[in-house]
């Protein structure tokens, strides 16, 4: 058995406006406050291209290793739904801006090239609020989010496993975002994703049965993707076990080819009684309970009449402007992992992590590195503290008070002083709190230069002379009287002491005691 | 080629959303078996050798720069609205 997947990725540009008009793109702004005549569709109104959408998608589709036409126009996609106040959509058709790249991921089976059909520029349709009760009230519509400008990314039908499908979104999403595209938060849309599925079931002559294609419809995370598309080919499997021979048959007539497989088709009788094929359908993902929901069967194709959009002019790319996109891509993300781990000595763990999390953060990585000399400890609070601090507080990296260079003064500091893993953190809560630097924070809570380890040791030498007890109850075996020694050097330290420095020092000490 | 009743009936319902009478059906395929006729007409000119044209206008190229301009306050956004609640357009539900 073959499974065939295909993705279709739609990413929001970080653009400040809408793709055609002036209207801000601001996530979570208060309903229908950034709409303007153009954006909902008025007549006598006039779109005018986004100059830096333009860009950005072209940068976009030269990281994904596409070629990019010379000459590209914008089409009107027709049909009715409340979201899409002008009753079409603009996108590209025939001749979109971007054609034929490819994509490189890793999954357990090894590396795979994933090849990309086109990339193409269209605008976001709005957002509906529906009757949750489903007791027949109204949907509601916001239609900040129209006009939005979007990318389109098609991927050839190529991936095989969920996990494949999986891999390649977490790629794109590394990419946009490294290249400072999209920031690709599928929790506020800016990256969503349709995926197609169907299987090929192997017949005893050798040819393949193909069950029909099933759109997934907005899934809206990467894990989600994989648990849909799972799901999806189990239930498609079970179909066609309940189905051919009863309501379908397969057609026998012809086969299609597709890669090395010859392909048979599915067919089903229609109202007048004639066999017809299974036609290619959509289907939402329930959450809740993990499964697709296949919505009802359509006889006709969708018709979306597509034409050249009157109001808009087509666009020229010189190869003068491919050029300067190409110039201004900078370092891609897989080779910026590489630099890391080489320049660095990072892991491929860290490394990862900082390329995934965009070129701000590994930005902020290094700053720190340069200030502070020691990159495994620079990337360990990056990746550990900073990156959960960013999670909780709902902020980029950009917007986080502590900044790289910031980050690495701690980390000297903290170096310089000797101070443990909890002292460190009041010192990094304090500096995140008041926006001050290391020195300041530490000077704030009181901590003193700590002693080094020669005036630990002198200090338990001196808790030793006077304890006479507590070395007596050790020797005697209760370990826990050492405790006491421990005791006295964190009072006299004021609780500062480096405590695996501390608990050496008295275990050796307590052994030459006599 | 002769538009038949029945198909002006599915593009006026499936792809116009219009609701019409049988009398309009009538007229209206007798009218669009004309204009199909003409285009029929025109795909007989002779185009081998002529770059097909995507936008009869000889500009290419027209951008703005991605600045912000004010938006319509909501009222005004949503005062051509059939129907309202609170800052949103109602629509009769949509179930997906
Ligand atoms: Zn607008």
């Amino acid at each position: 058995m073959h499974v065939v997947i295909g993705l279709e990725v739609h990413v929001q540009l970080l653009t400040r406006t809408k793709l055609f008009c002036g209207c801000s793109t601001e996530f979570g702004l208060p309903p229908n406050t950034a709409t303007c005549p153009v954006c909902c569709g008025l007549p006598g109104t006039l779109p005018v291209m986004n100059e830096h959408a333009f860009q950005l998608a072209m940068k976009a589709a030269l990281a994904l290793h596409c070629s990019i036409a010379r000459y590209t126009k914008w089409d009107r996609k027709n049909y009715f739904y409340p979201d899409l106040p002008k009753n079409y959509q603009i996108s590209q058709y025939d001749l979109p801006f971007s054609n034929e790249g490819w994509l490189d991921i890793e999954t357990s089976a090894g590396p795979k090239k994933v090849g990309i059909l086109r990339a193409h520029l269209e605008e976001d349709a709005g957002k509906m609020l529906h009757d949750e009760a489903g007791a027949g009230g109204d949907s509601l519509v916001d239609l900040n989010r129209t006009g939005t400008p979007l990318l389109e990314i098609v991927s050839h039908p190529e991936m095989e496993t969920a996990e494949q499908a999986r891999a390649y979104l977490e790629k794109i999403r590394e990419l946009l975002r490294g290249i400072e595209v999209s920031d690709c938060e599928m929790q506020e849309g800016s990256l969503r994703c349709d995926a197609n599925v169907n299987v090929h079931v192997p017949q005893v002559d050798g040819t393949f049965v193909a069950t029909p294609i099933v759109e997934i419809k907005n899934l809206n995370s990467i894990r989600n993707v994989e648990r849909a598309i799972a799901h999806e080919i189990d239930r498609q499997l079970n179909e066609l076990k309940e189905n051919v021979g009863k309501e379908w048959r397969i057609d026998e007539s012809k086969t299609s080819v597709f890669g090395d497989r010859k392909v048979r088709r599915l067919e089903f009788k229609n109202k007048d009684g004639a066999w017809v094929p299974v036609s290619k359908t959509t289907a939402g993902f329930d959450d809740r309970f993990g499964r697709t929901e296949i919505q009802r069967r359509k006889e006709e194709a969708s018709d979306y009449r597509y034409f050249p959009d009157p109001d808009l002019v087509p666009a020229i790319v010189s190869e003068e402007q491919i050029a300067r996109v190409k110039g201004k891509l900078g370092e891609l993300p897989e080779h910026q992992l590489a630099r890391l781990r080489s320049q660095y000595g990072l892991s491929e763990y860290d490394a990862d992590i900082l390329v995934r999390n965009g070129r701000p953060f590994v930005g902020f990585f290094e700053a720190a590195t340069e200030v502070c000399g020691d990159a495994k400890e620079a990337a360990n609070w990056a990746t550990n503290d900073v990156l959960s601090l960013l999670k909780a507080r709902n902020e980029t990296v950009v917007e986080f008070p502590i900044t790289g260079h910031k980050l690495g003064e701690f980390l000297a500091e903290i170096k310089k002083r000797k101070l443990n893993k909890q002292r460190a953190r009041e010192v990094f809560a304090e500096m995140l709190e008041s926006g001050s630097h290391a020195v300041a924070a530490i000077g704030k809570l009181g901590i003193q230069s700590v002693a080094d380890e020669g005036q630990l040791l002198e200090m338990v030498q001196r808790a030793i002379a006077s304890n006479a007890k507590a070395v007596a109850d050790f020797k005697k075996g209760k370990v826990k009287a050492a405790d006491a020694i421990k005791g006295f050097v964190m009072r006299e330290t004021k609780g500062q002491a480096d405590t695996e420095v501390l608990q050496r020092l008295v275990l050796e000490e307590l052994a030459k005691a006599p | 080629m002769a538009i038949t009743p029945n198909e002006v009936r599915w593009i006026a319902r499936e792809l116009a959303r219009l609701d019409l009478s049988d009398a309009e059906v009538e007229d209206l395929a007798r009218d669009l078996t004309k204009i199909v006729g003409y285009v029929d007409q025109l795909q007989e000119a002779k185009t081998d050798g002529v770059e097909p044209l995507a936008h009869p206008l000889e500009l290419s190229n027209v951008f703005r720069p991605d600045n912000p301009q004010p938006s319509l306050p909501v009222d005004q956004a949503l005062a051509n609205a059939p129907l309202r609640k609170g800052d949103f357009y109602a629509v009769p539900g949509v179930f997906e």
